[in-house]
């Protein structure tokens, strides 16, 4: 395997709805950044890979707008998945580990807030013949993965109102996130339910945010990152797992996806997800926490989600990427020697994948 | 600061769309009010029917007659929303349909009350007035009450 690893990360802040900029408006200014940082240009860049969904903005293709900022003349190579960005990285290393280039930039695009009704939007995403037409409740499959996983003692209320406590005490150090603050978990459980046992607070807000990486392999790596004033973050294993979409047909008390996708990280790393010192974890909702820290076998004594991870800003296929890039960061700034990012997609955390990232010796 | 122009826009998909072949046929049992499962791998019967059996990938078989009737899995409270047709109050559930070796994903009518809810609860089909063919035709699950005689078909029989 080729060494590649994290040279550069940027984010916008997350905000609630950003109604002054268009798409290409919020990337511009955030890839600018990540390159300016490194000291190169857009043209040294051999690859561009980038995530989003086209259901938020009700049109087909709606990331080609994104491209103004990337500036695709000369023609460049680009790709694009439909899905979280944390999926565009992937993409990008295995472009880097076919030997295809030696710098990728990977960038994801959220805007959250466009539809005025995010419940319309929500069951669109799902199976069209038994869940869409049923349009259910935004949280509803969160909702009953949650009550299930009480039921079965893996968590309780208050528990999850600790996770929810801890990620906003968390993120009033980050200047980046949509919601932060000091919260009494007795206040947090004095509030109404959503989709019972979760409340407002325990899903990850809606935003709009984007947020850009830069991938390099090998000694152009230890350049570049040497030019940025940081540490590379190596990109030691990547690996995802898809479990069947129809909520009824598996345990949702139990992350297989998760369990399996660890262990072929674990052998491609040479290190386990124990062995980290920081975890960032794609929570959607605070139940996500207490089903990950156990299908990734987690000690106690992990920091989880320094940042304050999603349930502090959430932009729609960019916060897988995030979850990546924060990693990254606390190696860079040598918080951590190694590191966790996990992303997930689809239902009640049908696909998952596990990246683990560890500095220089 | 200026705001980027905006329009409004209604999300639809207003075409036909092909169902799969076992799809199909669950779909079309739902029209005449009954509920059919099909046997998956190593003979557990999926409810809703399946194509694939979702752990192997293989071709599901035979498809067996269910009763309407089950036992709630899991479970979240809502508030109704305009486009629900219940008016209280209610729940999203899995229900293991009796015969079933997995879940089916609906709603649950206890008429805007939650404490009945529990792991557990027997339920029934509520079918809609008119059936089409389609998800819908089940509007809910409902409670069953201890007086009523379980459902008709006999359980694991060929359609």
């Amino acid at each position: 395997m080729r060494e590649v690893g994290v040279v550069a990360f940027a984010q916008s802040d997350c905000l609630a709805a950003n109604r002054g900029d268009d798409m290409a408006d919020i990337l511009a200014p955030v890839i600018a950044e990540a390159v300016a940082s490194l000291g190169i240009e857009r043209s040294d860049i051999d690859f561009f890979c980038s995530g989003s969904h086209d259901f938020h903005e009700g049109r087909t293709f709606a990331y080609i707008e994104s491209l103004d900022s990337v500036g695709a003349w000369p023609p460049i190579s680009e790709s694009h998945v439909e899905m979280d960005a944390a999926w565009a990285v992937n993409e990008a290393w295995s472009w880097l580990q076919l030997g295809e280039g030696d710098v990728a930039l990977v960038y994801g695009i959220g805007r959250g807030s466009l539809a005025t009704d995010p419940d319309q939007v929500s069951h669109t995403l799902l199976d069209p013949y038994y869940l869409a037409p049923l349009h259910p409740h935004r949280h509803a499959i969160a909702g009953l993965q949650a009550q299930a996983l009480l039921a079965a003692g893996v968590t309780t209320e208050a528990a999850l109102a600790q996770v929810v406590a801890r990620s906003l005490a968390a993120a009033l150090g980050n200047p980046h996130a949509q919601r932060s603050g000091s919260h009494a978990v007795h206040d947090l459980l004095a509030q109404p339910y959503v989709a019972s046992p979760l409340r407002a607070h325990d899903a990850a807000p809606l935003g709009d945010a984007a947020a850009v990486l830069v991938l390099a392999a090998g000694d152009r790596a230890r350049e570049l990152a040497a030019r940025a004033g940081r540490r590379p973050a190596w990109i030691r294993a990547m690996d995802h797992r898809m479990a069947t979409h129809y909520p009824g047909s598996r345990d949702l008390t139990r992350l297989e996806t998760v369990e399996v996708a660890a262990q072929r990280a674990t052998r491609m790393a040479g290190f386990a997800p124990a062995d980290v010192d920081v975890a960032e974890l794609h929570t959607e909702y605070s139940h996500a926490e207490p089903m990950l820290v156990q299908a990734l076998g987690l000690p106690v004594g992990t920091t989880l989600n320094p940042s304050g991870g999603p349930l502090a800003g959430n932009p729609t296929t960019a916060t897988g990427l995030i979850r990546l890039g924060e990693a990254a960061d606390r190696i860079a700034d040598g918080s951590a020697r190694r590191a966790l990012a996990h992303a997930t997609s689809g239902p009640a955390l049908q696909h998952n994948m596990v990246s683990l990232l560890e500095g220089e010796e | 600061m200026s705001t980027s122009l905006t329009a409004p826009y209604t999300t639809a998909f207003d075409f036909e769309r092909t169902v799969g072949p076992r799809i199909g046929v669950f779909l079309a049992g739902l029209r005449e009010r009954r509920l059919l499962g099909v046997r998956g791998s190593r003979g557990r019967v999926l409810c809703p029917v399946a194509e694939f059996d979702p752990v192997t990938a293989e071709a599901t078989g035979d498809y067996v007659e269910l009763d309407p009737v089950g036992t709630v899995t899991a479970w979240t409270w809502v508030d109704p929303r305009p486009a629900d047709p219940l008016d209280s109050p209610f729940a999203w559930a899995l229900v293991r349909i009796d015969g079933a070796d997995d879940s089916f994903f609906h709603r649950v009518d206890t008429g805007g009350d939650p404490s009945l809810l529990s792991s557990g609860l027997r339920v029934r089909v509520r079918w809609a007035a008119e059936t089409v063919g389609s998800i819908e035709d089940i509007v809910c699950f409902e409670p069953v009450t201890d007086d009523e005689p379980s459902g008709s078909a006999p359980s694991g029989s060929a359609p």
